[in-house]
């Protein structure tokens, strides 16, 4: 993978940058994001993989292949799937280092903090923790 | 649009939003339309003044200080609690003892009266309509007795199954502990009737009237509730106050809450003897500003007229539940004519939580999720709805707004 996580982000900011901040366009983004995710096989929607949310729920999968940790996810609702897209595109495929070091400032720089809110109501959050203890599980 | 000749009422609605500074307001680029009244509505001008003015005038902690503000701040105090009084028409003010919230109220009847009173092999009925916070204290309380909780189911129309009701009430029923409307679906219980037969087996009520203390009329005397417990929040008054209502009979043989100052009469190492009732409940500094800022609610309410606010709050639901209605695969919980302003429902192929994200981008503030109902949840084997709740400041022009944001957040999703 040529882009680095930095490099990613400032992609994934630019693509929102061209909705101007407006809400619904935002949101009707997102979902587009989440519509192109691989689904989540079946077998892989295990309660193990559940990182739940107070309202939506996530499932997390990880894969290690050549030092490379590979992460499918899928979510019980439109919004979310979408967000979790964002996450996999710049986590998925990078070395456990990479994960554990990654400074996520995609989230403020695209205004995104209103979507992983201080509810904890979309689990995007307990996400991106779960990823980063992916990375660590597998770096120890 | 609508036609507003059809809201018949005697309330000017222009003029009470002039009252709610935060109405005026937009969100996400749009004007904002706030339907999570049923969580907490939000606040008339004269309630945000009376709580500056208490900190700019009067502040002085309150019954035990003999200068001039200490007096005035106490004398706004108990004015308040008289305005309670009347409010639920309580035989006397000391009957009504201020708390932090609803819940504080239950679990201090729950933790006083249910400590002393309550034994093993007692039962306390609730019901499949509580919120959280009238089921958890009973929990407790039952788990540490060795007590039993019964619950009166639910029926499809998100009404009580009151014949249910009656199955399990028996003589080893020591408390009902009910609400007076349902938070989640809007279901008003009938309440009176539920006293009645409780009392018939010499049982004590407890009413959560968190959701109807701005909408219904609330008689405690009439009711012959035991207790009725309510929050100043949803009743346009500011955060932080609950009021428990007690009968004097059964406040003064119940224990003190927590211990401190201003519930005690004398304090020695040897042996401390307690306050009179309210006091008793009341240990510490309360929430004096807040407390007298809920005087200031109880006038805007008392001034626009309980009665004038309910019916054009029904005329609001029973507009919105037929429009919403018109809308294919919408299911509301809780569909019945007997309802506080609150209108419940799921959009088939729509999460909840998508569903109020678009609106919050459309500017309009709905709860989704389970709101503190998990049972009631399970009951009807969903996760949450998506709740819209009015108030008196809101208007048939918004609920077209919602109505039409509802029909274009549908297409996204087709």
């Amino acid at each position: 993978m040529s882009q680095t996580i930095e490099d990613i982000q400032n992609e994934i900011a630019e693509e929102f940058s061209m909705l101007d901040g407006d809400m619904e366009m935002t949101i009707g983004y997102i979902m587009e994001l989440g519509d192109q995710l691989d689904p989540l096989d079946e077998s892989q929607m295990t309660e193990d993989n559940i990182v739940k949310g107070c309202q939506s729920k996530v499932w997390l999968d990880a894969q290690e292949e050549n030092g490379k940790i590979f992460f499918k996810a899928d979510s019980n609702t439109a919004i979310t799937k979408g967000l979790v897209s964002i996450l996999v595109r710049i986590l998925s495929g990078r070395t456990a280092k990479e994960i554990v070091d990654a400074d996520l400032f995609f989230i403020d720089k695209i205004g995104l903090n209103r979507f992983i809110g201080t509810q904890r109501s979309n689990g995007l959050g307990a996400m991106m923790k779960q990823m980063k203890i992916y990375g660590l599980a597998y770096s120890s | 649009m609508s036609d507003t000749s059809v809201v018949s009422t005697s309330i000017d609605i222009e003029a009470v939003r002039k009252e709610f500074p935060i109405l005026h307001q937009n969100v996400n680029g749009k004007p904002l339309i706030y339907f999570d009244n049923a969580a907490t509505n939000q606040k008339p001008k004269r309630v945000i003044k009376a709580l500056s003015d208490h900190y700019e005038l009067d502040n002085a902690n309150i019954h035990r200080g003999i200068h001039t503000l200490a007096e005035r701040s106490t004398a706004a105090f108990e004015d308040t609690r008289k305005a309670v009084q009347q409010f639920i028409n309580a035989n006397e003010a000391e009957e009504v003892i201020f708390t932090k919230g609803t819940t504080e109220s239950i679990n201090l009847v729950a933790s006083t009266y249910g400590r002393k009173f309550i034994e093993a092999g007692d039962e306390i009925i609730i019901s499949g309509l509580e919120h959280h916070s009238n089921i958890v204290p009973w929990q407790m309380l039952a788990e540490e007795k060795g007590a039993k909780i019964r619950v009166i189911p639910v029926l499809d129309n998100g009404n009580l199954d009151l014949e249910e009701f009656e199955h399990i009430l028996s003589e080893k029923t020591k408390v009902v502990a009910i609400n007076h409307a349902s938070n989640s679906f809007g279901t008003i219980n009938p309440i009176g009737e539920i006293i009645t037969k409780a009392h018939n087996y010499g049982a004590i009520v407890m009413i959560d009237g968190a959701q109807g203390a701005a909408h219904l009329e609330i008689d405690v005397r009439k009711l012959n509730a035991d207790f009725y417990a309510f929050g100043s929040h949803k009743m346009y008054g500011p955060t932080g106050v609950g009021i428990l209502y007690g009968k004097r009979s059964l406040l003064e043989k119940m224990p003190p809450y927590q211990g401190g100052g201003e519930m005690i009469k004398e304090v020695s190492f040897e042996k401390t003897t307690y306050n009179d009732i309210p006091y008793k409940f009341e240990a510490g500094t309360p929430n004096i500003a807040d407390v007298n800022a809920l005087k200031a609610a109880i006038e805007f309410i008392n001034e626009l007229g309980k009665n004038n606010i309910a019916s054009y709050e029904e005329e609001l639901i029973a507009y919105a539940t037929a429009q919403i209605k018109k809308i294919d695969g919408v299911q509301i919980f809780g569909d019945n004519d007997k309802k506080v302003a609150v209108l419940s429902f799921a959009i088939e192929g729509i999460h909840h939580f998508d569903l109020g994200m678009w609106m919050d981008a459309k500017g309009v503030a709905v709860r989704t999720g389970h709101h503190c109902t998990q049972p009631l949840m399970e009951r009807f084997g969903i996760e949450g709805t998506t709740r819209a709740s009015f108030s008196v400041y809101n208007t048939k022009e918004e609920v077209d707004i919602f109505i039409e944001a509802l029909k274009d957040i549908k297409k996204k999703f087709s």
